[in-house]
């Protein structure tokens, strides 16, 4: 009996001690948000304290009406939603697709071109950076939301891809042999029979797509130039010239960029678990 | 295959059956290949030739030969932000991926509420970079700062992060610390798939926590932190967004990464030639260092399907 509490208590003790060090990176990690929140929720004088007040007093949520109507945010919300929307249904489409294809059909040459679509996925993106622009610009498309979202009606992206065609070699082949005995065509069974079934693998490639166009500076920086047709993230730059030493209104702003992606996390995180397993894609 | 026991006729319906397929095929990846032709292969080439011009968009391009590259050589600019980009490299992936193993590795501990701890831990990758640069520049800010308060509580001196051409680098490396979250639930599904039968064998024979590490964990998380290696090097040689917002590539462009610079030179100054060989000269960089990585990988990544070998 004392044998066994000895034991016991040193199981206590080290899971006290853990406790103490996952705590500790919890706060180190937390304290960026926490700052980032209260900031935003302070007057423009208390911004300006040393040793820093980390409970602001009052609550200044005016802060965040002045952010809004500083900046037309709304509009950069609307852009950002129009162009996830239809980049998002584009990709999903054309990826399965292709993946359906190389899952679960049969053709000459398949396993050469599924390796073109792997290695297209380490390339790097800025080598066809400016022939794309020069394209698109020669199209006249450059300020519209055109370059950001047709690209991805053609295949979906390499990675996306990958991950609908692990997902389809997971479905049973005989479900499209009973299919085809039936008289189903090709299109009838991706269509009616795979994709009904793929429905987790969709809500993680629609999550992603919609953070990655969410986050995405680069492109929309490159290709979206007068405000109106900014988006979230060119938005808050944009914001951040003209407000640059009023911390408070950028805290509040950048804030409102982050809320959103929050609330998708803690509504669908078991796509975004999933999703980092299968992708290990880590934001950049 | 038993198809040399199928009757003619249902051969030949057989056969028609798999050209229909090799035609549906084809028909199912014709949105890909023709995005692979267009903004893929073409691009790739096109750029290889605008690397041979000098080409200001307005004016027409000019065949010059090797010249941007020669150029490039001579450019002290050029090699000034290929040495921050791989500082940023060298020292920040490792480092990064340093941390998010140590994360999984206490995220992966059999405690109550653990979840709650691997939730907070991945929440800080979530932001996005504008915003999470935005923030950053607050933090670092010389007299009002997190960062600096931290260090007065410590009885330190502060600091001038973003400002001193020393520090702009490490303070960009530290901030990446912030977001190891993504790696880290990979790193956490590689601890999840070692099976536990090898650390109970291994406890029976005696080992401790450091030996069931160093000879268990270690050795089959590497084909994870193989991977993230990978991503994460080719991903941090095109750093951009950071230098753009927070220091505009200085002070003293101590920050100029490889990807401000080539920004600056196609789209402020539309040399679309000399930002050609830029990209050019990045991307076989980036294949070469990819490959002589898979090359060492043999040394050191181990596939329990060799075990079997």
């Amino acid at each position: 009996m004392p044998a066994m509490s000895t034991r016991a208590v040193l199981e206590l003790v080290w899971a006290g001690i853990w406790y103490i060090v996952l705590c500790f990176l919890a706060v180190v990690l937390a304290l960026p948000l926490f700052w980032l929140v209260t900031t935003s929720l302070k007057t423009g004088g208390q911004t300006f304290l040393m040793p820093p007040k980390w409970i602001p007093d009052p609550f200044v949520w005016s802060n965040y009406s002045d952010a809004f109507r500083a900046v037309a945010f709304h509009e950069y919300f609307w852009n950002t939603i129009r162009i996830v929307f239809f980049a998002t249904t584009g990709a999903l489409l054309t990826a399965s697709l292709a993946a359906f294809a190389f899952a679960r059909l049969r053709f000459p040459l398949r396993g050469p071109l599924f390796i073109m679509v792997l290695s297209t996925i380490m390339l790097p993106s800025i080598v066809t950076l400016i022939p794309t622009f020069i394209v698109f610009r020669t199209l006249g498309w450059i300020d519209t939301f055109l370059p950001l979202i047709v690209p991805l009606w053609f295949g979906g992206g390499a990675f996306n891809i990958f991950l609908f065609r692990q997902f389809f070699m997971t479905i049973p082949l005989e479900l499209d042999e009973a299919a085809r005995i039936d008289g189903a065509s090709n299109f009838r069974i991706y269509w009616g029979i795979i994709l009904p079934l793929s429905k987790p693998v969709i809500a993680t490639i629609a999550v992603f797509a919609f953070i990655h166009n969410w986050n995405d500076f680069f492109e929309p920086l490159i290709y979206l130039q007068s405000p109106e047709n900014w988006t979230m993230a060119i938005g808050l730059r944009g914001f951040r010239d003209l407000y640059s030493t009023q911390w408070n209104l950028m805290m509040a702003a950048s804030t409102a960029m982050i809320m959103p992606l929050l609330v998708l996390f803690f509504f669908a995180q078991r796509y975004f678990v999933s999703g980092i397993q299968m992708s290990g894609l880590t934001g950049r | 295959m038993a198809s040399e026991r199928v009757p003619g006729t249902r051969r030949r319906k057989k056969r028609n059956l798999l050209w229909s397929e090799a035609r549906d095929g084809y028909l199912f990846i014709l949105p890909w290949a023709l995005g692979f032709i267009i903004f893929t292969a073409g691009p790739m080439l096109a750029s290889l030739y605008i690397s041979f011009t000098r080409w200001e968009i307005v004016t027409p391009s000019v065949w010059v030969g090797a010249a941007q590259y020669v150029k490039l050589y001579n450019d002290d600019r050029f090699w000034l932000s290929l040495y921050n980009t791989s500082y940023y490299v060298f020292i920040g992936v490792p480092l990064h991926l340093l941390m998010a193993l140590l994360a999984a590795l206490v995220v992966n501990l059999n405690l109550r509420g653990i979840h709650l701890f691997r939730t907070a831990y991945y929440v800080p990758s979530l932001t996005p970079v504008v915003a999470n640069s935005i923030l950053w520049v607050w933090i670092f800010h010389p007299t009002w700062g997190l960062a600096n308060a931290f260090l007065s509580w410590l009885g330190l001196e502060g600091l001038y992060w973003l400002q001193d051409p020393k520090l702009a680098k490490p303070a960009l490396i530290v901030m990446s610390f912030w977001s190891i979250g993504g790696q880290m639930v990979i790193l956490l599904a590689g601890l999840k798939g070692i099976p536990t039968a090898l650390y109970e064998a291994a406890s029976i024979d005696g080992a401790n926590w450091w030996g069931r590490f160093w000879r268990i964990t270690l050795p089959l998380l590497t084909p994870a932190l193989f991977f993230n290696l990978i991503i994460a090097i080719i991903g941090a040689f095109q750093v951009f967004t950071q230098a753009f917002i927070m220091t505009d590539g200085g002070p003293n462009y101590s920050t100029l990464f490889y990807l401000l610079y080539l920004f600056r030179n196609a789209f402020e100054n539309f040399r679309m030639g000399y930002a050609s060989a830029m990209a050019w000269a990045l991307f076989v960089i980036i294949l070469v260092f990819t490959m002589v990585q898979f090359k060492l990988s043999d040394r050191w990544v181990f596939y329990e399907g060799d075990l079997r070998q």
